[in-house]
């Protein structure tokens, strides 16, 4: 606060919370996820993890250096979009697809939509979705955890929706031994990484309660119908990227609703769209388009639940 | 006999104006129909702009000429007949002489007789101004249209094949973008397109 008399309309009560400190809680809980994904993708997450944070670090600081504005590279929010971008890329990503994933992620998502606060999509997202349009190929080569072996690399959603191999090992599911991309395989480190989150009230609870619960509703009710079709009922919340979509991205708080039912509204729109891309579209994965579509229809959550003021 | 300059006193301006200060995509965002569809290459972009400014042009000698017969009720109908013959010309002209090309632009051909670019520049210009005139205007409405659906086919077929104009610029090492072969990669290019030339504009006037 400038020491000058300061008026303002209300809310007059400031939390001590700062961009910085939010993006270091936000790296701290993602640690775990990091460990995990070193541990099962050794050497190949490391590089993918150190390109992507690097790249996203100079690209952000050429870019407001070239759009002579001021250079806000140590708020921490290019490295947290730098880890997430490479949580969701496959291990097996060449370097330079993976930079130039954060190029796309950094300078279209993010900076010619104006810088941190005001881009309408999710950064790492953005620039995933860009490498799946561009280089599907690279996109959908998977590894095994821990031997790297690229050939029967296939990801559970790909094996239950193409495969129809309902054989699920729910143990390794829940500690990440499967494939996938590098940071959404574990949903144990994520879960560890979601609470601290919780608990730090970082991200509002609304959110993921609403994405997760509305999986889990469409998947309970797709497995009772089908179940000889339709894995089983915990199978959708554990695989993909949905626990990473639901606790990382959703809650991104510059792109989701600012009220409370708006947030209802994100988070149940957002499950609803991952569980009718991955049950009836031509994709095995749709937690990414979900949450990108729903980032596109936010200010008009935000103006539809606008709460009504007393006495209107 | 009177002399150009009393016919047609603002020809250069009228000529200029099209290819950047009104520039038919890039300001007016008209078009953007074949604009975006069929820019996968740049020789699609240059046939399609050739087509359009051969449509263009002729349509706004006839109406600029007839434009005092022309009654105002009727006067879309009437500019609709007078472009969709033209428009037949260069369809027939395109599938006699370069039938592949015409193949890969399909529908969008017979589809500028609804390109509001040409229904837009009748409208506006030549209905209420003489033949000279309406020519230089519809010549760089129609070559600032090319100009731009050259550009933009040439920056996608690079990032997408690795050529321009099927000649290989990129090496082996190059992996093709796929999404700029597709629609979304039309919105992209657009997109940055215009928004380097609002940036210029913005440069020139400070």
């Amino acid at each position: 606060m400038p020491e000058k008399l300061y008026i303002s309309p209300s809310p007059h009560i400031f939390e001590n919370q700062s961009t910085p400190g939010m993006m270091k809680d936000v790296i701290i809980a993602l640690t775990p996820a990091i460990f995990a994904a070193l541990y099962f993708f050794r050497g190949k997450a490391l590089i993918l993890l150190l390109v992507s944070v690097g790249s996203c670090l100079v690209f952000e600081a050429a870019i407001q250096f070239l759009m002579k504005k001021k250079v806000t590279v140590f708020d921490r929010s290019a490295i947290v979009t730098g880890i997430l971008l490479a949580m969701v890329m496959p291990p097996s990503l060449p370097v330079w697809a993976c930079m130039l994933g954060c190029l796309i992620a950094i300078g279209l998502a993010k900076q010619l939509f104006g810088g941190l606060g005001s881009n309408i999509f999710n950064p790492a997202l953005l620039g995933r979705a860009f490498l799946m349009a561009a280089f599907p190929v690279f996109m959908t080569r998977w590894n095994m955890p821990v031997t790297l072996d690229a050939v029967t690399g296939a990801t559970p959603l790909e094996l239950v929706k193409f495969g129809h191999n309902l054989d699920v090992n729910y143990w390794n599911l829940f500690i990440g031994n499967v494939s996938g991309s590098l940071g959404e395989t574990s949903a144990l480190a994520l879960i560890i990484g979601g609470v601290y989150l919780l608990i730090k009230k970082v991200i509002d609870w609304r959110i993921p309660l609403a994405y997760v619960g509305m999986v889990l509703f469409i998947n309970f009710i797709t497995n009772s119908v089908a179940p000889e079709t339709y894995a089983g009922p915990l199978f959708h919340i554990a695989t993909g990227g949905l626990l990473l979509g639901a606790l990382f991205m959703a809650t991104d708080p510059v792109t989701c609703p600012v009220t409370k039912t708006g947030r209802w509204i994100f988070g149940a729109g957002c499950g609803l769209i991952t569980m009718i891309i991955r049950i009836w579209g031509g994709l095995p994965e749709g937690v990414m388009y979900s949450i990108l579509l729903m980032n596109a229809i936010t200010p008009i959550l935000n103006r539809v639940t606008r709460p009504r003021r007393y006495g209107t | 006999m009177k002399n150009l300059q009393e016919i047609c006193p603002n020809c250069n301006k009228e000529f200029c104006k099209g290819l950047w200060r009104q520039n038919p995509i890039l300001i007016q965002v008209l078009g953007m129909c074949p604009a975006l569809a069929v820019t996968t290459k740049a020789v699609f972009g240059f046939s399609m702009g050739m087509a359009t400014t051969f449509v263009l042009v002729c349509s706004s000698l006839v109406i600029s000429s007839a434009r005092k017969l022309i009654p105002p009720e009727v006067r879309i109908a009437t500019f609709t007949v007078i472009i969709a013959t033209f428009v037949t010309c260069a369809d027939y002209f395109l599938k006699a002489n370069f039938y592949t090309i015409s193949k890969e632009l399909g529908p969008y051909v017979p589809l500028i007789v609804v390109n509001c670019i040409i229904l837009g520049r009748q409208e506006a210009f030549s209905s209420r101004n003489n033949v000279l005139a309406s020519f230089m205007d519809a010549l760089g409405m129609g070559l600032g249209f090319s100009v731009v659906l050259v550009l933009l086919g040439s920056i996608r077929e690079l990032l997408g094949f690795g050529t321009v104009f099927s000649y290989q610029v990129l090496g082996g090492w190059f992996q093709p973008w796929v999404v700029m072969a597709l629609p979304a990669g039309a919105f992209i290019t657009l997109g940055f397109l215009v928004g380097f030339f609002n940036w210029i504009n913005a440069k020139r006037k400070t």
